[in-house]
Protein backbone atom coordinates (compact mmCIF):
# COMPACT_ATOMS: atom_id res chain seq x y z
CA UNK A 1 0.00 0.00 0.00
CA UNK A 2 0.66 3.89 0.05
CA UNK A 3 2.04 4.77 3.24
CA UNK A 4 1.49 8.41 4.64
CA UNK A 5 1.42 10.60 7.58
CA UNK A 6 -0.52 13.37 8.99
CA UNK A 7 1.67 16.81 8.29
CA UNK A 8 1.51 18.60 11.71
CA UNK A 9 -1.54 20.49 12.55
CA UNK A 10 0.37 23.75 12.78
CA UNK A 11 1.21 23.30 9.10
CA UNK A 12 -2.35 22.45 7.72
CA UNK A 13 -3.32 25.45 9.86
CA UNK A 14 -0.76 27.56 7.83
CA UNK A 15 -1.99 25.89 4.30
CA UNK A 16 -5.54 26.44 4.90
CA UNK A 17 -4.08 30.30 6.17
CA UNK A 18 -7.79 32.33 6.31
CA UNK A 19 -10.25 30.29 5.04
CA UNK A 20 -13.67 30.02 6.84
CA UNK A 21 -15.01 26.99 5.57
CA UNK A 22 -12.77 23.86 4.13
CA UNK A 23 -13.57 20.59 2.69
CA UNK A 24 -11.64 17.51 4.18
CA UNK A 25 -11.55 14.75 1.86
CA UNK A 26 -10.24 11.17 3.28
CA UNK A 27 -9.93 8.15 1.43
CA UNK A 28 -10.60 4.76 2.30
CA UNK A 29 -7.87 3.35 0.40
CA UNK A 30 -4.23 2.39 1.96
CA UNK A 31 -3.89 5.72 3.80
CA UNK A 32 -7.26 4.41 6.00
CA UNK A 33 -5.40 0.90 6.59
CA UNK A 34 -2.16 3.26 7.62
CA UNK A 35 -4.55 5.35 9.78
CA UNK A 36 -3.41 8.43 8.39
CA UNK A 37 -6.42 9.54 5.98
CA UNK A 38 -9.62 7.77 6.63
CA UNK A 39 -12.75 8.72 8.00
CA UNK A 40 -11.55 8.81 11.66
CA UNK A 41 -8.38 10.72 10.74
CA UNK A 42 -10.82 13.05 9.13
CA UNK A 43 -12.91 13.66 11.86
CA UNK A 44 -9.43 14.26 14.53
CA UNK A 45 -8.45 17.17 12.09
CA UNK A 46 -11.88 19.04 11.67
CA UNK A 47 -12.28 18.97 14.99
CA UNK A 48 -8.33 20.16 16.22
CA UNK A 49 -8.72 22.83 13.61
CA UNK A 50 -11.90 24.15 14.72
CA UNK A 51 -10.56 24.37 18.10
CA UNK A 52 -7.53 26.07 17.23
CA UNK A 53 -9.16 28.79 14.96
CA UNK A 54 -11.65 28.69 18.30
CA UNK A 55 -9.12 30.04 20.64
CA UNK A 56 -7.59 32.66 17.55
CA UNK A 57 -11.21 34.00 17.82
CA UNK A 58 -11.60 33.00 13.83
CA UNK A 59 -13.74 30.76 13.76
CA UNK A 60 -13.44 27.70 11.22
CA UNK A 61 -16.41 25.74 9.31
CA UNK A 62 -15.36 22.14 8.00
CA UNK A 63 -17.27 19.30 5.67
CA UNK A 64 -16.17 15.98 6.29
CA UNK A 65 -16.50 13.64 3.95
CA UNK A 66 -14.72 10.64 3.03
CA UNK A 67 -14.38 9.17 -0.75
CA UNK A 68 -14.24 4.92 -1.41
CA UNK A 69 -10.87 6.14 -3.11
CA UNK A 70 -9.36 9.34 -4.31
CA UNK A 71 -7.15 7.94 -7.17
CA UNK A 72 -10.63 6.88 -9.08
CA UNK A 73 -12.63 10.03 -10.79
CA UNK A 74 -15.52 7.56 -10.32
CA UNK A 75 -15.94 8.45 -6.84
CA UNK A 76 -13.81 12.03 -7.01
CA UNK A 77 -17.24 13.11 -9.06
CA UNK A 78 -19.53 11.94 -6.28
CA UNK A 79 -17.27 14.47 -4.39
CA UNK A 80 -19.16 17.31 -6.37
CA UNK A 81 -22.02 18.11 -4.56
CA UNK A 82 -19.88 19.44 -1.15
CA UNK A 83 -17.39 21.20 -3.31
CA UNK A 84 -19.98 24.32 -2.40
CA UNK A 85 -19.10 28.19 -3.77
CA UNK A 86 -18.66 29.13 -0.08
CA UNK A 87 -15.63 25.98 0.09
CA UNK A 88 -12.38 27.95 0.62
CA UNK A 89 -9.98 25.12 0.84
CA UNK A 90 -10.26 21.48 0.30
CA UNK A 91 -7.74 19.84 1.97
CA UNK A 92 -7.29 16.08 0.09
CA UNK A 93 -6.28 13.26 3.54
CA UNK A 94 -4.96 10.98 0.97
CA UNK A 95 -1.68 9.87 -1.00
CA UNK A 96 -0.32 12.92 -3.56
CA UNK A 97 -2.26 10.90 -6.12
CA UNK A 98 -5.41 12.05 -4.37
CA UNK A 99 -4.93 15.80 -3.53
CA UNK A 100 -3.89 15.77 -8.03
CA UNK A 101 -7.35 13.94 -8.89
CA UNK A 102 -8.88 17.03 -6.73
CA UNK A 103 -7.06 19.60 -7.97
CA UNK A 104 -7.38 18.26 -11.29
CA UNK A 105 -11.10 17.87 -10.94
CA UNK A 106 -12.32 21.33 -8.80
CA UNK A 107 -11.61 24.58 -9.78
CA UNK A 108 -10.71 25.05 -5.87
CA UNK A 109 -7.15 25.64 -4.02
CA UNK A 110 -6.40 21.86 -2.73
CA UNK A 111 -3.59 21.61 -0.38
CA UNK A 112 -2.31 18.08 1.13
CA UNK A 113 -3.03 16.89 4.73
CA UNK A 114 -0.38 14.08 4.38
CA UNK A 115 2.33 13.35 3.65
CA UNK A 116 3.14 10.44 1.41
CA UNK A 117 6.36 8.67 2.05
CA UNK A 118 6.50 5.47 0.55
CA UNK A 119 4.81 1.91 -1.10
CA UNK A 120 5.31 -0.27 1.91
CA UNK A 121 3.22 -2.30 4.64
CA UNK A 122 3.13 -2.97 8.12
CA UNK A 123 5.78 -4.91 9.87
CA UNK A 124 4.40 -4.82 13.42
CA UNK A 125 1.29 -2.54 14.85
CA UNK A 126 2.05 0.68 14.59
CA UNK A 127 4.79 0.48 12.23
CA UNK A 128 5.07 0.43 8.40
CA UNK A 129 8.27 -0.08 6.31
CA UNK A 130 9.06 0.27 2.90
CA UNK A 131 9.31 -2.09 0.09
CA UNK A 132 8.94 -0.92 -3.40
CA UNK A 133 10.68 1.54 -5.01
CA UNK A 134 8.58 2.03 -8.19
CA UNK A 135 11.28 1.51 -10.42
CA UNK A 136 9.12 0.72 -12.96
CA UNK A 137 11.60 -2.69 -14.14
CA UNK A 138 11.27 -5.45 -10.90
CA UNK A 139 14.73 -7.00 -10.38
CA UNK A 140 13.95 -9.10 -7.19
CA UNK A 141 13.92 -12.40 -9.07
CA UNK A 142 18.02 -11.73 -9.39
CA UNK A 143 18.14 -10.80 -5.71
CA UNK A 144 16.24 -13.26 -3.84
CA UNK A 145 12.94 -11.55 -3.30
CA UNK A 146 14.94 -8.26 -1.46
CA UNK A 147 14.86 -5.09 -3.20
CA UNK A 148 18.01 -3.73 -2.94
CA UNK A 149 16.94 0.10 -5.27
CA UNK A 150 14.96 0.60 -2.20
CA UNK A 151 16.75 -1.17 0.70
CA UNK A 152 20.02 -0.64 0.27
CA UNK A 153 21.00 3.19 0.59
CA UNK A 154 23.27 3.02 -2.44
CA UNK A 155 20.83 1.52 -4.47
CA UNK A 156 23.67 -1.10 -5.14
CA UNK A 157 23.25 -3.91 -7.35
CA UNK A 158 26.55 -6.18 -7.34
CA UNK A 159 26.63 -6.63 -3.12
CA UNK A 160 27.02 -4.75 -0.50
CA UNK A 161 29.51 -2.08 0.45
CA UNK A 162 32.18 -1.54 2.60
CA UNK A 163 29.78 -0.13 5.50
CA UNK A 164 28.04 -3.53 6.15
CA UNK A 165 28.94 -4.59 9.73
CA UNK A 166 27.10 -7.11 11.82
CA UNK A 167 23.98 -7.03 9.16
CA UNK A 168 23.68 -3.40 9.29
CA UNK A 169 23.85 -0.30 7.26
CA UNK A 170 26.38 2.21 7.80
CA UNK A 171 24.39 5.11 8.04
CA UNK A 172 22.13 3.85 11.01
CA UNK A 173 22.68 0.74 13.05
CA UNK A 174 18.64 0.37 13.17
CA UNK A 175 18.36 -0.43 9.24
CA UNK A 176 19.58 -3.73 8.19
CA UNK A 177 22.12 -4.06 5.39
CA UNK A 178 19.97 -5.28 2.42
CA UNK A 179 22.75 -7.31 1.14
CA UNK A 180 23.65 -9.03 4.17
CA UNK A 181 20.01 -10.10 3.77
CA UNK A 182 20.66 -10.58 0.50
CA UNK A 183 23.62 -12.79 0.86
CA UNK A 184 22.03 -15.10 3.54
CA UNK A 185 18.97 -15.99 1.92
CA UNK A 186 20.66 -16.71 -0.97
CA UNK A 187 22.96 -18.55 0.51
CA UNK A 188 20.16 -20.71 2.16
CA UNK A 189 18.89 -21.01 -1.02
CA UNK A 190 21.30 -22.43 -2.83
CA UNK A 191 21.66 -19.85 -5.25
CA UNK A 192 24.87 -17.66 -4.16
CA UNK A 193 25.96 -18.11 -7.84
CA UNK A 194 23.73 -15.68 -8.79
CA UNK A 195 25.06 -13.18 -7.04
CA UNK A 196 28.36 -13.44 -8.90
CA UNK A 197 27.17 -12.44 -11.84
CA UNK A 198 27.44 -8.40 -12.78
CA UNK A 199 24.54 -6.70 -12.92
CA UNK A 200 24.62 -4.09 -15.84
CA UNK A 201 23.45 -0.57 -15.13
CA UNK A 202 20.38 -0.25 -13.99
CA UNK A 203 17.68 1.33 -16.86
CA UNK A 204 16.36 3.98 -15.14
CA UNK A 205 14.56 5.32 -17.84
CA UNK A 206 11.20 3.31 -16.84
CA UNK A 207 11.64 4.86 -13.23
CA UNK A 208 10.94 8.15 -12.10
CA UNK A 209 13.37 9.97 -14.69
CA UNK A 210 11.34 10.34 -17.66
CA UNK A 211 8.17 12.76 -16.28
CA UNK A 212 4.82 11.10 -15.30
CA UNK A 213 4.89 7.40 -16.54
CA UNK A 214 1.77 5.75 -17.93
CA UNK A 215 0.16 2.52 -18.44
CA UNK A 216 -2.00 1.60 -21.07
CA UNK A 217 -3.83 -1.50 -21.34
CA UNK A 218 -5.64 -1.99 -24.94
CA UNK A 219 -7.70 -5.09 -23.39
CA UNK A 220 -9.43 -3.36 -20.58
CA UNK A 221 -9.81 -0.08 -22.63
CA UNK A 222 -13.71 0.77 -23.08
CA UNK A 223 -14.08 1.33 -27.10
CA UNK A 224 -15.29 4.58 -28.21
CA UNK B 1 50.28 9.28 -24.18
CA UNK B 2 52.29 8.08 -21.16
CA UNK B 3 51.12 5.60 -19.18
CA UNK B 4 50.74 4.54 -15.73
CA UNK B 5 53.62 4.61 -13.92
CA UNK B 6 52.60 3.00 -10.65
CA UNK B 7 50.99 -0.05 -13.32
CA UNK B 8 54.91 -0.32 -14.54
CA UNK B 9 56.13 -0.54 -11.16
CA UNK B 10 53.51 -2.91 -10.05
CA UNK B 11 54.45 -4.72 -12.99
CA UNK B 12 58.20 -4.95 -12.37
CA UNK B 13 57.45 -6.33 -8.93
CA UNK B 14 58.26 -3.06 -6.97
CA UNK B 15 56.42 -2.83 -3.21
CA UNK B 16 54.28 -0.03 -4.12
CA UNK B 17 54.13 2.70 -1.44
CA UNK B 18 50.88 5.19 -2.09
CA UNK B 19 49.80 7.89 0.38
CA UNK B 20 46.85 9.62 0.49
CA UNK B 21 45.74 13.20 0.61
CA UNK B 22 42.57 15.03 1.37
CA UNK B 23 41.72 17.78 -0.81
CA UNK B 24 40.56 21.08 1.37
CA UNK B 25 37.43 22.86 2.07
CA UNK B 26 38.39 25.75 0.12
CA UNK B 27 39.75 27.02 -3.25
CA UNK B 28 43.26 27.15 -2.48
CA UNK B 29 45.65 24.23 -3.73
CA UNK B 30 48.73 25.46 -1.59
CA UNK B 31 48.74 22.66 1.21
CA UNK B 32 47.64 20.01 -1.27
CA UNK B 33 50.91 20.83 -3.30
CA UNK B 34 52.93 21.26 -0.07
CA UNK B 35 52.07 17.64 0.93
CA UNK B 36 52.73 16.05 -2.18
CA UNK B 37 56.58 17.85 -2.81
CA UNK B 38 57.13 16.52 0.83
CA UNK B 39 55.96 12.89 -0.02
CA UNK B 40 57.30 13.08 -3.60
CA UNK B 41 60.94 10.66 -2.47
CA UNK B 42 58.28 8.55 -0.54
CA UNK B 43 55.85 7.52 -2.62
CA UNK B 44 55.54 6.24 -5.90
CA UNK B 45 51.57 7.82 -5.91
CA UNK B 46 49.15 9.70 -4.18
CA UNK B 47 45.21 8.90 -3.76
CA UNK B 48 43.33 12.23 -4.01
CA UNK B 49 40.22 11.71 -1.90
CA UNK B 50 36.50 13.10 -4.11
CA UNK B 51 34.70 14.10 -0.81
CA UNK B 52 35.44 12.13 1.66
CA UNK B 53 32.91 11.25 4.17
CA UNK B 54 30.37 13.68 1.69
CA UNK B 55 32.23 17.14 2.85
CA UNK B 56 32.38 19.41 0.18
CA UNK B 57 35.90 19.78 -0.85
CA UNK B 58 37.79 21.19 -3.85
CA UNK B 59 37.20 18.17 -6.45
CA UNK B 60 39.53 14.84 -6.92
CA UNK B 61 40.21 15.82 -10.23
CA UNK B 62 41.71 19.41 -9.61
CA UNK B 63 43.46 18.13 -6.93
CA UNK B 64 44.88 15.22 -8.50
CA UNK B 65 46.13 17.95 -11.37
CA UNK B 66 48.39 19.91 -8.53
CA UNK B 67 49.73 16.98 -7.32
CA UNK B 68 50.62 15.85 -10.78
CA UNK B 69 52.64 19.46 -11.35
CA UNK B 70 54.25 19.06 -7.84
CA UNK B 71 55.96 15.89 -10.03
CA UNK B 72 54.20 13.08 -8.43
CA UNK B 73 51.53 10.61 -10.00
CA UNK B 74 48.43 11.40 -8.64
CA UNK B 75 45.88 8.19 -8.19
CA UNK B 76 42.31 10.02 -8.73
CA UNK B 77 39.32 8.81 -6.47
CA UNK B 78 36.10 8.75 -8.01
CA UNK B 79 32.81 7.92 -6.52
CA UNK B 80 29.25 7.31 -8.00
CA UNK B 81 27.43 9.30 -5.19
CA UNK B 82 27.29 12.24 -6.81
CA UNK B 83 27.77 11.69 -10.28
CA UNK B 84 25.19 9.93 -12.83
CA UNK B 85 26.84 7.63 -16.10
CA UNK B 86 27.00 10.59 -18.24
CA UNK B 87 29.23 13.32 -15.58
CA UNK B 88 31.18 10.55 -14.37
CA UNK B 89 32.37 9.66 -18.26
CA UNK B 90 32.92 13.18 -19.37
CA UNK B 91 35.26 13.37 -15.96
CA UNK B 92 37.00 10.30 -16.86
CA UNK B 93 37.73 11.90 -20.32
CA UNK B 94 38.42 15.26 -18.75
CA UNK B 95 41.11 13.85 -16.14
CA UNK B 96 42.56 11.73 -18.72
CA UNK B 97 43.17 15.02 -21.28
CA UNK B 98 44.69 16.17 -18.18
CA UNK B 99 47.28 13.50 -17.77
CA UNK B 100 45.35 11.60 -14.83
CA UNK B 101 45.78 8.08 -15.56
CA UNK B 102 45.11 6.11 -12.23
CA UNK B 103 41.33 6.01 -11.33
CA UNK B 104 39.73 4.43 -8.12
CA UNK B 105 35.94 3.64 -8.48
CA UNK B 106 34.13 3.78 -5.21
CA UNK B 107 30.64 3.67 -4.01
CA UNK B 108 31.36 6.65 -2.21
CA UNK B 109 30.83 7.60 2.10
CA UNK B 110 26.75 7.68 2.32
CA UNK B 111 25.61 11.65 1.94
CA UNK B 112 24.26 11.40 5.42
CA UNK B 113 27.62 11.55 7.21
CA UNK B 114 28.61 14.63 5.56
CA UNK B 115 27.49 18.24 5.91
CA UNK B 116 24.90 18.14 3.04
CA UNK B 117 22.70 15.36 4.63
CA UNK B 118 19.72 17.03 2.64
CA UNK B 119 21.16 16.28 -0.64
CA UNK B 120 20.05 13.67 -3.33
CA UNK B 121 22.30 11.20 -4.05
CA UNK B 122 22.87 9.59 -7.63
CA UNK B 123 23.93 5.83 -7.24
CA UNK B 124 23.28 5.57 -11.08
CA UNK B 125 25.75 3.05 -11.52
CA UNK B 126 27.44 1.34 -8.48
CA UNK B 127 31.25 0.78 -8.31
CA UNK B 128 31.24 -2.59 -9.60
CA UNK B 129 29.49 -0.90 -13.06
CA UNK B 130 31.85 1.77 -12.48
CA UNK B 131 34.96 -0.11 -12.92
CA UNK B 132 33.04 -1.55 -16.05
CA UNK B 133 32.74 1.69 -17.62
CA UNK B 134 36.28 2.56 -17.23
CA UNK B 135 37.62 -0.77 -19.15
CA UNK B 136 34.88 -0.66 -21.57
CA UNK B 137 36.05 2.99 -22.24
CA UNK B 138 39.63 1.70 -22.42
CA UNK B 139 39.43 -1.88 -24.52
CA UNK B 140 36.48 -1.19 -26.20
CA UNK B 141 36.01 1.71 -27.04
CA UNK B 142 32.77 2.30 -25.95
CA UNK B 143 30.80 4.55 -23.78
CA UNK B 144 28.11 2.86 -21.40
CA UNK B 145 25.45 3.44 -23.74
CA UNK B 146 27.29 1.25 -26.31
CA UNK B 147 28.19 3.99 -28.28
CA UNK B 148 31.37 3.88 -30.16
CA UNK B 149 34.69 6.16 -29.21
CA UNK B 150 35.83 7.67 -31.61
CA UNK B 151 39.35 9.37 -30.78
CA UNK B 152 41.96 8.92 -27.81
CA UNK B 153 40.04 6.37 -25.62
CA UNK B 154 41.24 7.26 -21.88
CA UNK B 155 43.82 4.42 -21.54
CA UNK B 156 43.10 4.52 -17.42
CA UNK B 157 44.99 1.80 -14.71
CA UNK B 158 41.96 0.51 -12.56
CA UNK B 159 41.77 0.51 -9.22
CA UNK B 160 38.64 -0.52 -6.77
CA UNK B 161 38.73 -0.59 -2.92
CA UNK B 162 38.31 -3.94 -0.97
CA UNK B 163 37.29 -4.34 2.39
CA UNK B 164 38.07 -7.93 4.34
CA UNK B 165 36.56 -5.82 7.74
CA UNK B 166 33.11 -5.51 6.28
CA UNK B 167 30.38 -8.08 6.41
CA UNK B 168 29.59 -10.54 5.10
CA UNK B 169 33.14 -11.81 5.26
CA UNK B 170 32.61 -14.67 2.96
CA UNK B 171 31.38 -12.55 0.46
CA UNK B 172 34.37 -10.11 0.83
CA UNK B 173 36.49 -12.52 -1.33
CA UNK B 174 33.47 -12.74 -3.65
CA UNK B 175 33.14 -9.19 -4.07
CA UNK B 176 36.70 -8.78 -4.94
CA UNK B 177 36.61 -11.09 -7.51
CA UNK B 178 33.46 -9.40 -8.81
CA UNK B 179 35.01 -6.04 -8.91
CA UNK B 180 38.58 -7.96 -10.71
CA UNK B 181 35.98 -9.71 -13.42
CA UNK B 182 34.57 -6.23 -13.83
CA UNK B 183 38.04 -5.07 -14.91
CA UNK B 184 40.04 -3.93 -11.40
CA UNK B 185 43.84 -3.96 -12.30
CA UNK B 186 44.76 -3.07 -8.67
CA UNK B 187 42.89 -2.97 -5.07
CA UNK B 188 43.55 -0.82 -2.56
CA UNK B 189 42.02 -2.63 0.78
CA UNK B 190 40.78 -0.55 3.75
CA UNK B 191 42.81 0.05 6.57
CA UNK B 192 44.21 -2.66 8.39
CA UNK B 193 44.54 -3.15 12.04
CA UNK B 194 43.30 -6.98 12.56
CA UNK B 195 46.00 -8.54 11.01
CA UNK B 196 44.45 -12.01 11.62
CA UNK B 197 41.25 -11.34 9.59
CA UNK B 198 43.29 -10.05 7.18
CA UNK B 199 45.56 -12.75 6.90
CA UNK B 200 42.79 -14.98 6.49
CA UNK B 201 41.45 -13.01 3.86
CA UNK B 202 44.33 -13.26 2.02
CA UNK B 203 44.89 -16.97 2.25
CA UNK B 204 41.04 -16.84 0.53
CA UNK B 205 42.00 -14.18 -1.96
CA UNK B 206 45.32 -16.80 -2.61
CA UNK B 207 42.85 -19.95 -2.89
CA UNK B 208 40.92 -17.81 -5.65
CA UNK B 209 43.81 -16.92 -7.37
CA UNK B 210 42.91 -13.25 -7.39
CA UNK B 211 46.22 -11.89 -6.18
CA UNK B 212 47.38 -13.34 -9.79
CA UNK B 213 45.23 -11.12 -11.43
CA UNK B 214 45.52 -7.68 -9.31
CA UNK B 215 47.86 -6.05 -8.08
CA UNK B 216 46.53 -5.93 -3.97
CA UNK B 217 47.63 -2.91 -2.40
CA UNK B 218 46.62 -3.15 1.86
CA UNK B 219 45.46 -0.15 3.76
CA UNK B 220 47.56 1.06 6.53
CA UNK B 221 46.56 4.29 9.40
CA UNK B 222 49.19 5.42 11.52
CA UNK B 223 47.13 5.77 14.97
CA UNK B 224 47.77 9.34 16.77
CA UNK B 225 46.07 8.37 20.38
CA UNK B 226 44.30 5.47 22.36
CA UNK B 227 41.55 7.95 21.80
CA UNK B 228 41.75 8.10 17.62
CA UNK B 229 41.65 4.20 18.16
CA UNK B 230 38.84 4.15 20.26
CA UNK B 231 37.01 6.40 17.65
CA UNK B 232 38.27 4.06 14.28
CA UNK B 233 37.03 0.98 16.54
CA UNK B 234 33.37 2.58 18.07
CA UNK B 235 32.64 5.01 15.51
CA UNK B 236 33.67 4.44 12.08
CA UNK B 237 31.64 1.76 9.54
CA UNK B 238 33.84 -0.68 8.23
CA UNK B 239 37.11 -0.65 10.19
CA UNK B 240 38.03 -3.05 13.09
CA UNK B 241 40.73 -2.69 15.81
CA UNK B 242 41.77 -4.80 17.74
CA UNK B 243 41.84 -4.21 21.65
CA UNK B 244 45.75 -5.19 22.02
CA UNK B 245 46.05 -2.16 19.66
CA UNK B 246 43.64 -0.26 21.83
CA UNK B 247 45.93 -1.30 24.45
CA UNK B 248 49.28 -0.69 23.36
CA UNK B 249 48.35 2.87 22.52
CA UNK B 250 47.17 3.65 26.05
CA UNK B 251 50.13 2.15 27.72
CA UNK B 252 52.38 4.05 25.59
CA UNK B 253 53.94 7.32 26.46
CA UNK B 254 54.60 8.92 23.86
CA UNK B 255 51.27 7.70 21.98
CA UNK B 256 52.23 9.16 18.49
CA UNK B 257 56.17 7.52 18.73
CA UNK B 258 53.61 3.65 19.21
CA UNK B 259 51.73 4.85 16.49
CA UNK B 260 54.18 5.13 14.39
CA UNK B 261 55.78 1.91 15.31
CA UNK B 262 52.63 -0.48 15.36
CA UNK B 263 51.94 1.57 11.64
CA UNK B 264 55.70 0.28 10.88
CA UNK B 265 55.33 -3.45 12.57
CA UNK B 266 51.99 -3.75 10.36
CA UNK B 267 54.07 -2.43 7.14
CA UNK B 268 56.46 -4.96 7.97
CA UNK B 269 54.02 -7.81 7.96
CA UNK B 270 51.88 -7.39 5.40
CA UNK B 271 55.31 -7.29 3.30
CA UNK B 272 55.63 -10.56 4.21
CA UNK B 273 52.24 -11.43 3.11
CA UNK B 274 52.13 -13.25 -0.50
CA UNK B 275 49.65 -11.49 -2.52
CA UNK B 276 50.38 -7.90 -0.94
CA UNK B 277 51.91 -6.30 -3.63
CA UNK B 278 52.20 -2.31 -1.62
CA UNK B 279 50.80 -1.21 0.93
CA UNK B 280 48.58 2.33 0.99
CA UNK B 281 49.42 5.02 3.76
CA UNK B 282 46.27 6.74 4.85
CA UNK B 283 47.40 9.53 7.17
CA UNK B 284 44.78 12.30 6.50
CA UNK B 285 45.39 15.30 8.80
CA UNK B 286 48.92 13.41 9.12
CA UNK B 287 50.31 13.59 5.77
CA UNK B 288 54.18 14.85 7.04
CA UNK B 289 54.18 11.66 9.13
CA UNK B 290 53.85 9.54 5.79
CA UNK B 291 58.34 10.62 5.21
CA UNK B 292 59.22 8.99 8.34
CA UNK B 293 56.89 5.46 8.19
CA UNK B 294 58.77 5.01 4.80
CA UNK B 295 61.70 5.43 6.18
CA UNK B 296 61.22 3.45 9.39
CA UNK B 297 59.92 0.80 6.88
CA UNK B 298 62.59 0.37 5.14
CA UNK B 299 60.88 1.58 1.87
CA UNK B 300 62.94 4.89 1.09
CA UNK B 301 64.78 4.17 -1.71
CA UNK B 302 64.31 0.35 -2.58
Amino acid sequence: MIVAESKPLTEVANLIDNAKKVLIVGCSGCVTVCMSGGQKEVGILASKLRLLRKKEGNPLETVEVTLTRQCDPEYVETLKKYVTDDIDVIISMACGVGVQFLAERYNKWVVPGLNTKFAGGTTEHGVWEERCGLCGECILYKTGGICPIIRCSKSLLNGPCGGSQEGKCEINSEIPCAWQLIYDRMQALGRLDLLMEIQPPKDWSKSRDGGLRKVVREDVKLDE
Amino acid sequence: MNNSKMQQLLSQGKFLVTGEIGPPKHANPERIIKHATELKDYVDAINLTDNQTAVVRLSSIAASVHVLQAGVEPIMQMTVRDRNRIALQSDLLGAYSLGIRNVLCLSGDHQSFGNHPMAKNVHDVDSIQLIQIVKNLRDKKIFSCGEELKGQEPRFFIGAAANPFADPFEFRVLRLEKKINAGADFIQTQVVFDMERFEQFMAMVRKRGLHKEAYIIAGVMPLKSARAAKFMQQSVAGITVPEDIIKRMERADDPKQEGIAICVEQIKHLQKIEGVAGVHIMAVMWEDIIPTIVKEAGLHNR
